[in-house]
C-alpha cells in the first residue's frame, strides 16, 4: 500500500469520503486483484467497511458484492462495524499465544467489558485480535494503532491504556 | 499422448488429461465429491486424492494432468486412509438427519460414504452452521452445507450472478449471499441453478408439496394441474427411466391418480403465447419498418429467471422485454376465467398448480401483480421434482400406469409449444408463426428448425431474410429480421449490455435463465448423465417433430377459444395474458 497516496487523499478535506474511495480503486486500476489495498486504504477513509461502502466498492469494480464481502469477513483486519477511536490488536499467532497472548485478551475484555471485534461504550477503544503481526521476537506483542508494545505483562495494561 | 501407470496399469492418454479422467477412461473410478466435469474442476473437497509416486504429497486426480511416465495409485492404503479422514471431517459438522432430509437417498454425501466403506464417526463436534434461509423459491439449510463451493462456481462463473460466496473464515465459513443476508433480501434471481448441483440438502426448492396436497384432499376445492414441456421429458430419470425418455401420457395419468380434477397441459399455453407474443413482434416491427418509434430488441418474458434478473440488474431495458406472461400464468389465469365461466365453476374455489422445471417460477406466480378479479393466476408452483416426490407419496405405480391424455380445452398443444422448454424453441416457435403470418407460407427451414439457432451454444444468431411477403405486409419486404437466442445469465448480461450500449444488432431475442433452457432448469431433476443436455434436448425436438401439426396459428383449441375470447392483443386478452414490470435495482 503506498502510504502518501492515501494521506494525500485524507488531507484532501474538500472531497467526500466515497469519492476519496473512487480516487483509490482509479488509483489502484480497478483491477479485482488489488481488492485487498483498495479495502485496507477505503478502511482508513471511511474509518470501516460497512455494507454500503462494500458495496460502492463492488460496482466501481465491476465485481460481486458476495466477493467484496466474502475478502472482508474473511480477514480480521476488516471491520463492518464502526471501530473506536483507537484499536487495540492483540496477537495470537503461535509464538505470542504461548506466551501469553490470550491473558491479556482476557484481561482487556474485563477491563473494557467488550468482546473481541467490539468496542466500548465511549468510543474510545475497539478490540481485535490477529493470527501473527510478524514479531514473535517480542511475545507476547500488542498494538495499539500503529504502536506496537512489546512482552505485555497483564498488569501493565491499565498504565497502557491510561495513556490514551 | 503420453504413457503412464495406474494401479500398474499401464495407459496411453493426451496431455491435457487429468489423473480422473484419465483413470475413468480406463475403467478406474477415483471416488470424488465436488468435481462436475468442464464446470467445477477445483478440488475443492480433495476427495479424490490419489498417490502419484514422486510427488510430496497426495495429489486431486480432477486437477492434476497427467504426465509421461508418471506412476499413481489410487487406492493404495494412504489414499484409501487418507480419503476416509477427509470424509469423515466433511461429516463432522455435518448435521446427519438423512432419514428426515430431503436428499435421503440421492445424496452424493451419502453416496460416497458408502462407496468409502465409512463405518463410526470419530470426528464429532458440534454444527458450525445451523442456519435454515427460507426464501420463496430457494430454501438453504446451512448444517446441511460441507464447503464443496459447487454452488459458487454455478452462480459465479457460469451464471455470473455472484449471489453465493464464501463468506468469514475457518470454521465460521459460509457459503452465503453478501454479509450472511437472507437470499430473498438480495438480487438472487432465483434460477435454482444452484439447488442442481447441490450434492447434500443443503440448497433445494422451497417445499411446495403441504400446500398442493392440502387443495387435493380438500372436498370443496377444485384442484387444476398444468405441466410445462420440460416437464414431461425429464419426469421420468426420478422413475428410472434413462436420460431423454418422454413420459407425457404416464405424467397426466399420475396427476390425474392423485386426486386432480382437471389436468391441463402448458403446452397449450405456449401456443396461446405465440399468438401474443407474435402479435406484440409484429406491433413493433410494423411501427419499425414505418418509421414510427418502438422499442427493439423485443426480449422474450416466460422465464422468470431472466425476468428477475433483468428487473434486478438492467431496469432501463424493461421496456424491451414482452409483455406477455409466460404460458403458465396465462394458462392459470384463464383456468379461473374462460375455462370456469364455461363450466359454470366457482373460480374462488379453484386451486391452479403449475408443475414447472423451475425454481423461479415459485417466485412468479406470488407476484401480486399476477392476479386477476382478486385471485392469483396460480396458485403454487411445483418443481419436475417436487411431481415425483407426490407421486412417490401417493403410492402410485408410475412405471405401470396406462397413458392417458390431458383434458379439453386446454390441453391440446402443437410441435411449436414443445420446444418452448428450450433454448432457441420459443424463438422458433414464434418465427414460425410470425414468418407464416407475413409471408403465407413455412419458414423455408429443414423440418422447420431455425438451423442456426438449434444447440447448447451459449449465444446464437439467425438473420431472416423476408423476400415475397403477402400484400398487406409489403412494408415488410426486403426486411432481414436478425434474431439472437442465448441461455444461461451470464449470456443473457451480454446481449443485455448490448441493448444498453446501443450495439446490439437484432429485432428479436430470445432468453432463458438457465444455461440450455428449461430442459435444464433448477427444478429438473439432478442428473449424472454427462449427456443430459443433448438427450434431453434431442427427445423435446422429437416431440415437436412427432406431431401432426407443428405451429401454435394452426392449434384448432386456440382457434376455438379466440373465437369465444376475443383476438390476440385484445383489451381483455392485455387484462388477463400481458404484465409489466417492476425495477428492483434498489
Amino acid at each position: 500500500m503506498n502510504e502518501t497516496q492515501s494521506d494525500n487523499c485524507l488531507d484532501n478535506k474538500g472531497i467526500s469520503k466515497l469519492e476519496q474511495i473512487d480516487n483509490i480503486i482509479d488509483l489502484y486500476g480497478g483491477k479485482p486483484s488489488n481488492l485487498i489495498q483498495i479495502l485496507h486504504v477505503s478502511q482508513q477513509i471511511y474509518g470501516y467497511l460497512p455494507l454500503d461502502v462494500q458495496q460502492f466498492i463492488a460496482s466501481k469494480m465491476k465485481m460481486h458484492i458476495s466477493e467484496v464481502s466474502g475478502v472482508v469477513s474473511f480477514y480480521s483486519f476488516f471491520s463492518t462495524k464502526p471501530r473506536g477511536e483507537h484499536t487495540i490488536l492483540i496477537c495470537m499467532g503461535t509464538a505470542c499465544y504461548v506466551r501469553g497472548g490470550k491473558k491479556l485478551v482476557d484481561e482487556l475484555r474485563k477491563q473494557l467489558s467488550i468482546e473481541v471485534g467490539e468496542t466500548t461504550s465511549d468510543g474510545k477503544f475497539s478490540l481485535e485480535i490477529a493470527r501473527c503481526i510478524g514479531a514473535c521476537g517480542l511475545a507476547p506483542a500488542m498494538m495499539i494503532d500503529k504502536k506496537v508494545y512489546k512482552s505485555v505483562n497483564p498488569n501493565r495494561l491499565k498504565s497502557i491504556l491510561a495513556t490514551y | 499422448m503420453v504413457n503412464l501407470s495406474i494401479n500398474n496399469k499401464i495407459i496411453v492418454a493426451s496431455e491435457d488429461t487429468t489423473i480422473l479422467k484419465a483413470a475413468k477412461d480406463n475403467g478406474i473410478m477415483i471416488p470424488n465429491l465436488c468435481y462436475l466435469e468442464g464446470v467445477h474442476e477445483f478440488g475443492s473437497c480433495r476427495i479424490c486424492s490419489v498417490e502419484v509416486i514422486g510427488a510430496k504429497t497426495l495429489m486431486v486426480a480432477c486437477m492434476t494432468k497427467v504426465k509421461e511416465g508418471m506412476v499413481v495409485y489410487t487406492h493404495s492404503s494412504k489414499v484409501i486412509k487418507a480419503r476416509k479422514v477427509l470424509y469423515e471431517l466433511m461429516l463432522s459438522d455435518h448435521a446427519k438427519a438423512c432419514l428426515s432430509c430431503n436428499r435421503n437417498l440421492s445424496c452424493e454425501l451419502q453416496k460416497l460414504g458408502e462407496t468409502l466403506g465409512i463405518e463410526g464417526n470419530r470426528f464429532e463436534t458440534t454444527s458450525c452452521r445451523t442456519q435454515i434461509d427460507r426464501s420463496i423459491s430457494i430454501t438453504r439449510d446451512l448444517s446441511k452445507c460441507i464447503l464443496c463451493r459447487r454452488c459458487i462456481t454455478i452462480c459465479n462463473e457460469v451464471q455470473g450472478v455472484g449471489i453465493l460466496n464464501a463468506q468469514n473464515r475457518g470454521f465460521d465459513t459460509l457459503i452465503s449471499p453478501t454479509m450472511d443476508l437472507p437470499i430473498g433480501s438480495v438480487k438472487c434471481t432465483y434460477c435454482g441453478q444452484c439447488t442442481v448441483v447441490c450434492p447434500t440438502g443443503a440448497l433445494k426448492e422451497t417445499d411446495s408439496i403441504e400446500d398442493v396436497w392440502k387443495a387435493i384432499n380438500d372436498p370443496n376445492i377444485r384442484v387444476v394441474f398444468q405441466t410445462a414441456p420440460a416437464v414431461r421429458i425429464a419426469l421420468g430419470e426420478l422413475f428410472g427411466y434413462p436420460v431423454g425418455t418422454s413420459v407425457t401420457g404416464k405424467m397426466a395419468a399420475a396427476i390425474r391418480a392423485l386426486g386432480v380434477d382437471d389436468v391441463f397441459d402448458t403446452d397449450w399455453g405456449a401456443d396461446l403465447t405465440i399468438m401474443e407474443e407474435g402479435m406484440e413482434l409484429l406491433h413493433r416491427l410494423t411501427d419499425f419498418v414505418s418509421g414510427k418509434k418502438t422499442t427493439l430488441p423485443m426480449i422474450t418474458s416466460c422465464s422468470p429467471g431472466w425476468i428477475k434478473y433483468i428487473e434486478s440488474y438492467y431496469p432501463e431495458q424493461i421496456p424491451n422485454l414482452s409483455t406477455c406472461k409466460s404460458p403458465h400464468m396465462m394458462l392459470g389465469a384463464l383456468a379461473k376465467s374462460f375455462y370456469a365461466e364455461s363450466k359454470g365453476l366457482d373460480a374462488k374455489k379453484m386451486f391452479v398448480v403449475s408443475v414447472m422445471p423451475c425454481t423461479a417460477k415459485k417466485f412468479e406466480c406470488s407476484r401480486e401483480e399476477m392476479q386477476n378479479d382478486g385471485m392469483m393466476n396460480v396458485d403454487a408452483v411445483l418443481t419436475t421434482r417436487e411431481l415425483g416426490s407426490i407421486i412417490k407419496q401417493a403410492g402410485i405405480d408410475f412405471v405401470n400406469l396406462k397413458d392417458e391424455k390431458f383434458d379439453e380445452p386446454m390441453g391440446f398443444s402443437t410441435g411449436a409449444a414443445d420446444i418452448f422448454g428450450l433454448t432457441g424453441g420459443v424463438m422458433e416457435a414464434a418465427l414460425r408463426t410470425v414468418y407464416a403470418i407475413l409471408m403465407g407460407k413455412n419458414l423455408p427451414f429443414d423440418n422447420l428448425h431455425i438451423a442456426p439457432i438449434v444447440g447448447l451454444d451459449k449465444i446464437k444468431e439467425a438473420t431472416i431474410k423476408l423476400e415475397g411477403v403477402l400484400p398487406q405486409y409489403k412494408k415488410f419486404e426486403g426486411i432481414e429480421l436478425r434474431v439472437a437466442v442465448t441461455s444461461g445469465l451470464s449470456g443473457a448480461k451480454i446481449l443485455t449490455e448490448q441493448i444498453k450500449n446501443g450495439t446490439s444488432p437484432y429485432h428479436f431475442i430470445e432468453i432463458m435463465g438457465c444455461p440450455s433452457g428449461c430442459i435444464c432448469g433448477g427444478g429438473q431433476p439432478r442428473s449424472h448423465d454427462p449427456e443430459v443436455r443433448e438427450k434431453r434436448m434431442s427427445i423435446l425436438y422429437k416431440e415437436d417433430e412427432n406431431k401432426n401439426l407443428r405451429q401454435s396459428h394452426e392449434n384448432p383449441s386456440i382457434a376455438r377459444f379466440y373465437e369465444l375470447w376475443g383476438s390476440p392483443g385484445c383489451f381483455k386478452s392485455h387484462e388477463y395474458l400481458h404484465t409489466h414490470y417492476f425495477d428492483r435495482s434498489k
